[in-house]
């Protein structure tokens, strides 16, 4: 098993090996995080920039913690503190990023494409935390990890995604990984949030979750942005919650051992109910648990792994 | 002076000339055509300079009916010299200049202004398109009558719409005092709204907002209806999509007064360009599919669409070099637009005549520019000379134009302008640059 790559831009292009080698690499740092001295000295000397352009908690704080845990030092910059409100651009304030030698850096975006630019000027590894609408792929990864560790396999899982794919980097990393895992991936959600041409990528779609409740392994919850409704994609939030949410009502149609997963932050009460979010069949803390150990995972492989 | 262009194939599309012809000029007026002999002896003509084009096609010089030169405002971008400069290096003889400049083209002195800076450079003829808007702000008819005077041949708020469809009514007839031609930028803003590229499987994939076809499209349709109430010129810019092609063929077949362009970069490339994030594909409207290259061809073939224009946009690393959402929209287009358009050619969609047509007949009978477009004893000699056979590779460095932002660059083309002529004079000469 090998992972030779310098920076982690998306899900595409990722293969099914690769993944596998990230994902058991998590499996294995997951247990440092359950010691009562919680840090190895894998990452002894080296620096990790966790760049964030869009405000983010839990990604931002589970990159911070993945990195001190194998004792990286960290800097952290955020959208308010950058020069970028000054009027830099991202290019110079990556260069300038880089002129400090860091070895990773980890941006998030509000605009898709930035973490490929920012690749084409610097040398140090990027990490991509999220870019626009684009990727998620350190939410992908974790989300495969805690699917496989839930249901011990992908191979044929059937996962149904519900809600704003449109605007969701998470559910197009997911498909994206779903598929090269050989999965069956399902979404739902009112025709105004589903992009078009899906089909041809092999992922069925329907606009009630109803239709694919019963057979689905896996329901993945999307977060649904209250400001889609001034852009004329939903009519209410009441309606929202009632047609496309997961609530009892609908989770009784599902499988008896359903795993239902959500990337947060949630938005209880509008796309997933509280009785549901704290429900037996959540996994949505597990996932949070597993992000640390994935982001360590992909800090130790592109900084050199087994290759040291 | 008197020149001799001896032994070309002379393809004159509007006089259905294809032919080899020997072509004397004196003092900047075409004086005969005649069918070329290699037996003739040249010891009589010894007064003419000689410009031997047995292996070269000869055609009324190209006219760009579609370009941005940038000045006054954005000289950073482009100036009217290196505007002119890269066009005639590209063949064009003529350009036409859109209104969006700092300030707004919406007056007569900024259309007599762009004027005097083209007299100055004395390269390609510079013909100004006005403001259909004051200020392009789609609230206000500009001043068409005064514009018309200093020279303006058309009008347009390209690079926006017109979304006021009352005031698009209003300058289609007010236009019709002056006998211009009404450009229409078609794009509906609320369905392009935030949109970067297409809307598409790419668009999916990437992430990124798309604009439907139909952005387009209503508003071809929109201005289309309003060219029947008003019987007035209308002329549909940088046409796109299938769709569009569709709605124009049945106004064209129900007789109103519409014509259409096309720019090279919709049948040269489709919306693939742009993954990877690449800015340099990002252009409004956006790169689509292989259907609509398909059927962009099919209506240049057909004569839905008159005319090929470059929509020649520069910009500077400034407005490339950043995030994708950020970039300006535009492509630079005078250098490779007639070697892009004979790629068609090489292909076997389109023939010569066909080809040319949309650089000649096609955009002066749009404009209404007396002299070009079409040779005429005793008229004006402006020509191009083509080397069909010249393979050459795109270098954006090597680009008489200021900026560099071509999606092309690297690309193996066979075919481009060797030589341009306006008024008699060589205002380029790749044969020869001694000679310019």
């Amino acid at each position: 098993m090998s992972f030779s790559r310098h920076h982690l831009l998306g899900m595409k292009g990722l293969t099914r090996e690769e993944i596998e080698v990230i994902l058991t690499t998590a499996e294995s740092l997951k247990e440092i995080s359950f010691r009562d001295i919680k840090k190895v000295p894998t990452l002894r000397g080296k620096t990790v920039v966790n760049f964030f352009h869009e405000a983010s908690t839990r990604t931002r704080t589970s990159f911070e913690i993945a990195a001190k845990r194998l004792s990286a030092d960290t800097v952290s910059l955020s959208a308010g503190s950058s020069s970028l409100v000054k009027g830099e651009t991202l290019i110079d304030t990556g260069r300038n990023l880089e002129a400090m030698n860091p070895d990773v850096i980890v941006i998030r975006h509000s605009m898709g494409g930035a973490p490929h630019l920012l690749s084409r000027f610097i040398r140090a590894s990027i990490i991509n935390a999220g870019d626009g609408l684009h990727e998620h792929p350190t939410q992908a990864l974790l989300d495969l990890m805690t699917m496989r560790e839930k249901k011990g396999h992908l191979q044929g899982l059937q996962v149904l995604i519900v809600g704003d794919v449109t605007h969701s980097r998470v559910a197009r990393s997911n498909m994206i990984g779903l598929k090269t895992m050989g999965a069956q991936v399902m979404v739902a959600g009112p025709p105004t949030m589903i992009p078009p041409h899906l089909e041809a990528y092999g992922v069925e779609v329907g606009y009630r979750l109803e239709e694919f409740l019963p057979r689905a392994d896996v329901i993945m919850m999307l977060r649904l942005q209250l400001e889609r409704q001034q852009q004329m994609l939903f009519p209410s939030l009441r309606e929202y919650s009632r047609f496309f949410g997961l609530h009892p009502g609908n989770v009784r149609k599902a499988r008896k051992d359903v795993i239902i997963m959500h990337p947060g932050p949630l938005n209880r009460g509008v796309e997933i109910h509280p009785e549901v979010a704290d429900g037996p069949y959540s996994v949505i803390l597990d996932q949070v648990t597993n992000g640390v150990a994935v982001r360590m995972a992909l800090l130790y492989l592109l900084l050199g792994g087994e290759k040291k | 002076m008197k020149i001799l262009i001896k032994g070309g194939r002379l393809i004159d599309p509007a006089n259905q000339i294809d032919d080899r012809m020997d072509i004397y000029i004196q003092n900047g007026k075409i004086r005969a055509l005649q069918t070329s002999s290699p037996k003739r002896s040249l010891k009589d003509l010894t007064e003419y300079v000689l410009i031997p084009a047995d292996d070269l096609i000869v055609t009324p010089a190209l006219i760009d009916m579609h370009t941005h030169l940038r000045e006054p405002g954005q000289e950073y971008k482009e100036t009217i010299l290196t505007g002119v400069q890269a066009a005639v290096a590209g063949g064009f003889g003529a350009v036409a200049c859109m209104p969006n400049t700092m300030p707004v083209n919406d007056n007569q002195s900024v259309c007599s202004y762009i004027l005097s800076k083209a007299r100055e450079a004395r390269l390609a003829r510079v013909f100004p398109i006005g403001a259909i808007s004051m200020g392009l702000a789609g609230e206000s008819l500009s001043e068409f009558g005064e514009m018309k005077e200093s020279g303006a041949v058309g009008f347009s708020d390209d690079g926006r719409p017109v979304m006021n469809a009352q005031l698009m009514r209003r300058a289609l007839e007010y236009a019709k005092t002056f006998g211009l031609p009404l450009i229409a930028h078609c794009e509906d803003l609320h369905l392009s709204q935030d949109g970067v590229m297409n809307e598409g499987p790419t668009s999916t994939w990437l992430g990124l907002r798309g604009v439907p076809a139909a952005a387009e499209e209503v508003m071809v349709q929109r201005d289309i209806q309003l060219c029947q109430l008003t019987e007035s010129r209308l002329h549909i810019a940088h046409v796109s999509t299938a769709g569009s092609v569709q709605i124009i063929r049945e106004a064209k077949k129900r007789g109103l007064p519409v014509t259409a362009e096309t720019a090279p970069h919709y049948f040269s490339l489709t919306e693939e360009a742009v993954v990877g994030f690449d800015t340099l594909a990002k252009v409004n409207p956006p790169l689509r599919t292989r259907e609509d290259q398909q059927a962009l061809v099919k209506g240049l073939r057909d004569g839905t669409i008159d005319a090929i224009a470059s929509d020649h946009a520069p910009h500077s690393p400034l407005e490339k070099e950043v995030e994708f959402d950020r970039a300006a929209s535009g492509l630079i287009g005078l250098e490779t637009a007639l070697p892009l358009t004979l790629q068609l050619v090489h292909k076997g969609a389109l023939t010569w005549a066909q080809a040319l047509a949309k650089f000649t007949v096609g955009p002066a009978g749009v404009l209404g520019l007396e002299g070009w477009g079409r040779l005429r004893i005793e008229g004006p000699a402006h020509l191009t000379l083509i080397d069909p056979a010249l393979e050459f590779e795109v270098d954006v460095q090597k680009f008489r134009s200021k900026s560099r932002n071509s999606p092309f660059h690297g690309q193996r083309l066979k075919g481009k302008a060797v030589l341009t002529m306006v008024d008699g004079r060589v205002v380029y000469n790749h044969l020869n640059p001694n000679l310019e």
